[in-house]
């Protein structure tokens, strides 16, 4: 059985949703940024599958500003949410509504 | 020494800066010291420029020190600098002349007040606008002092402004003010835009080499005529000037009598130029102005209870008098009746603190009488400043009224007339302050009418009144001596006794009316002049010191109430005006800012409705992006021709 891009852009899709339903229907902050993750990295392995598909470098380059930006959103995010939960342990997000003022 | 000059306006702004921020610590009396001490060292100063400028040729007699570039704005260029010519010495020098003699009365007059340090850093910024008024080479520059020397009366004016009233006094001033100030601004502009400047000597050149249309001199003049009819209290502007007597004495001596009122009679005498080359009946115009309102505060005079008011009025009355002079082209005889008149009426008012303060505080005259026993040095005085302001040869408002009325003939005998019935009035009401105030028995311990307290009557007569302190005394002697030689500088006997009119000349441009030198003509009117005044004063001794005739017909209620001018203006104000004020406060309130809120209310209910949608339910913005997402999805799938 030849695994076909085909088939890496359907792990891609299924990957995307579980995120994008963890996101919707979880609200612990730090469970709904896994998912965030999740999706995140969904989409760049659609961008590497279509990359090689399609023999076009900028597949890859999209991936590492991807990269660069998650890792920059984890370092503020997690700092963020490690914050709230020590002084709101068990807080959800729902709960962080009030920060909208 | 011309270049000196800048020293006489600079001595008494360091003066200020010193007292306005070190005035507490030095206390009193040395800063009352402080500031008579930088008013002698300018009179000094003056006086050096003064005998510099005597000694030179008339053609040689005006000099510009300018010390810096103002305010370098395109087309206009306006200097810090000083026109020091005849006129602006002359005034120079009886400003700063009187007004140290007024600082050294003030040291005894204030005593003892908390304010001490503060009235005399007022009183130093005060001169210091004066002097910028007078000795500015621009519009812009006496604009300057102009405005200056307003917002000092008003500090002035409500110096003890715990009491409303004082408070208000001062305000009325300013208000009243600015809309002679309108009338000076509209002057400058149309100066500017004539000339395409603001310095005197190229307006000035301009004017009298006739490169100047009527109609433009006409409105430039008017316009100046406005702002002076404010400044110097002529009717319908002199309103604030009564109620200003709400300041301390020294203040009405020095700003509302002596020098801050007779700035208008400056303007119009500098711009004389501007005056001679606008319509015809412009000069009319001022001497029908200040011969009118001469005539009617002599008669509001009349009637007076407080002796300030009536000096008051009498200071508007003699205003008139200068507008009258100017009217008739009598420059000269302007600036010697503003030169005698700071001299006695100075010396009037300063004459009225001492009576104030030796009898406490109260102001009314019919709770004196009798004072020549307690106060035989401000007695004496006073007398003399009543024989020059009565018109008695020679002291010297003799010579200067006079020499008006000359004018006045020669303008029209109308005015002639109206200005010797002043005459006649002022010795008359003048006589009657003497009278009440210093002759006849004391009525300090008397009941007074409507007074319950019969105890009242005897604590005063424990209290008697005294003499004042030396240094209140001895500015009243020098002004005295002044005002009696005073009319000396210009004696009509010969064209060469007219020393004023010799010195004046340079500032004059030749505008100044000569008289035929008809000499019998002159010394008719001088002695019906004389006689008027004496039969003025003769009625007044008949009618209040001998009780001859009874007093009541001439203080007329309507007189005590001024014509009920003031009222009236109230009364307009309060009722028809004020609603007309109120309608136009409506009007902002509802159409122009109601315009303005219902833009913002419209936006503000707008994004009531978008904040609905930012509730800050992550979850819920989540769930708005994937809808999002999806729609733009399918749009694309099928819409796009992939």
């Amino acid at each position: 059985m030849v695994v076909t891009t085909g088939w890496y852009l359907a792990l891609g899709a299924a990957l995307f949703s579980m995120g994008a339903v963890g996101l919707l229907v979880r609200r612990n902050p730090l469970v709904m940024f896994m998912c965030v993750e999740l999706m995140l990295n969904a989409v760049n392995l659609t961008f590497v599958s279509l990359g090689a598909e399609l023999a076009d470098l900028g597949g890859q380059l999209s991936v590492f500003f991807v990269l660069v930006v998650a890792a920059a959103e984890v370092v503020v995010g997690l700092a963020v949410i490690v914050a709230i939960m020590r002084r709101r342990p068990g807080a959800t997000v729902d709960d962080l509504s009030v920060l909208g003022g | 020494m011309v270049d000196l000059i800048w020293l006489v306006p600079a001595l008494p702004l360091a003066g200020f800066i010193v007292l306005i921020f070190a005035g507490r610590r030095i206390g009193e009396p040395g800063a009352g010291w402080l500031a008579t001490g930088v008013m002698g060292g300018s009179f000094l100063a003056t006086l050096g420029v003064f005998i510099d400028m005597a000694g030179r040729s008339s053609h040689d007699r005006r000099a510009v020190v300018t010390l810096f570039e103002w305010i370098p704005a395109g087309d206009l260029s306006v200097d810090i600098g000083f026109l020091v010519d005849p006129l602006s010495i002359t005034m120079c020098l009886f400003i700063t002349g009187v007004g140290a003699l007024i600082h050294l009365y003030s040291v005894g007059y204030m005593h003892g007040d908390d304010g001490f340090a503060r009235f005399f850093a007022y009183l130093n910024l005060f001169t210091f606008a004066m002097l910028m008024l007078v000795l500015g080479d621009s519009l812009l520059l006496t604009f300057l002092g102009w405005e200056g020397v307003g917002a000092c009366s008003y500090l002035l004016i409500s110096f003890w402004f715990t009491e409303p009233a004082n408070a208000t006094a001062g305000k009325k001033a300013f208000v009243t003010n600015r809309i002679g100030d309108w009338g000076f601004m509209v002057a400058m502009f149309a100066t500017f835009f004539t000339f395409g400047s603001l310095d005197y000597v190229d307006v000035l050149d301009a004017s009298t080499a006739g490169t100047v249309a009527q109609g433009t001199a006409t409105l430039i003049a008017v316009m100046l005529l406005v702002g002076a009819v404010g400044k110097s209290a002529q009717f319908p502007l002199y309103l604030w000037l009564p109620d200003a007597m709400a300041g301390p004495t020294p203040v009405s001596a020095l700003i509302h009598a002596a020098t801050m009122v007779t700035s208008g009679v400056y303007l119009l005498t500098r711009m004389n130029p501007l005056i001679a080359d606008s319509a015809g009946w412009v000069p009319d115009l001022v001497a029908w102005l200040g011969v009118g309102t001469a005539l009617f505060a002599a008669t509001i005079a009349m009637a007076q209870t407080d002796i300030k008011k009536v000096l008051a009025y009498s200071t508007v009355s003699q205003l008139g008098y200068m507008f009258l002079a100017v009217g008739s082209g009598a420059y000269v005889a302007a600036v010697f009746h503003m030169v005698t008149h700071a001299f006695f009426k100075a010396l009037l008012f300063l004459g009225s603190g001492s009576v104030i303060h030796g009898m406490d505080g109260d102001q009314d005259m019919r709770h004196y009488g009798g004072l020549r026993r307690f106060m035989p040095v401000t007695t004496g005085t006073f007398v003399v400043g009543w024989l020059a302001i009565a018109g008695v040869p020679p002291f010297s408002g003799f010579w200067s009224k006079d020499e008006i009325l000359a004018f006045a003939w020669n303008r029209s005998p109308v005015l002639w007339a109206l200005g010797l019935l002043t005459a006649v009035l002022t010795a008359f009401y003048m006589t009657r302050l003497i009278a009440l105030t210093f002759a006849g028995e004391g009525r300090y311990a008397e009941q007074r009418p409507g007074e319950d307290d019969a105890e009242a009557a005897t604590r005063r007569a424990d209290h008697t009144p005294h003499e004042s302190p030396r240094t209140m005394t001895a500015p009243l002697v020098v002004l005295a001596v002044l005002a009696v030689v005073a009319g000396f500088v210009q004696l009509p006997f010969s064209s060469s006794t007219g020393w004023l009119e010799h010195w004046l000349e340079p500032s004059l441009y030749a505008n100044e009316v000569h008289l035929g030198t008809g000499g019998a003509t002159q010394v008719l009117l001088a002695a019906i002049a004389v006689v008027g005044g004496l039969v003025g004063i003769g009625v007044a001794v008949a009618v209040y010191m001998k009780g001859r005739i009874p007093r009541e017909p001439f203080e007329q209620p309507i007189l005590a109430d001024a014509w009920r001018i003031d009222r009236s203006v109230a009364a307009f104000m309060g009722g028809p005006g004020r609603r007309g004020f109120e309608a136009a406060n409506r009007f902002d309130g509802q159409v122009v800012d109601g315009a303005v809120y219902g833009i913002a209310g419209l936006v503000r209910r707008l994004a009531g409705v978008l904040r609905m949608f930012h509730n800050g339910m992550v979850r819920t913005y989540a769930t708005g992006i994937g809808l999002g997402a999806a729609a733009l999805l399918a749009w694309f799938l099928t819409r796009s021709t992939l």
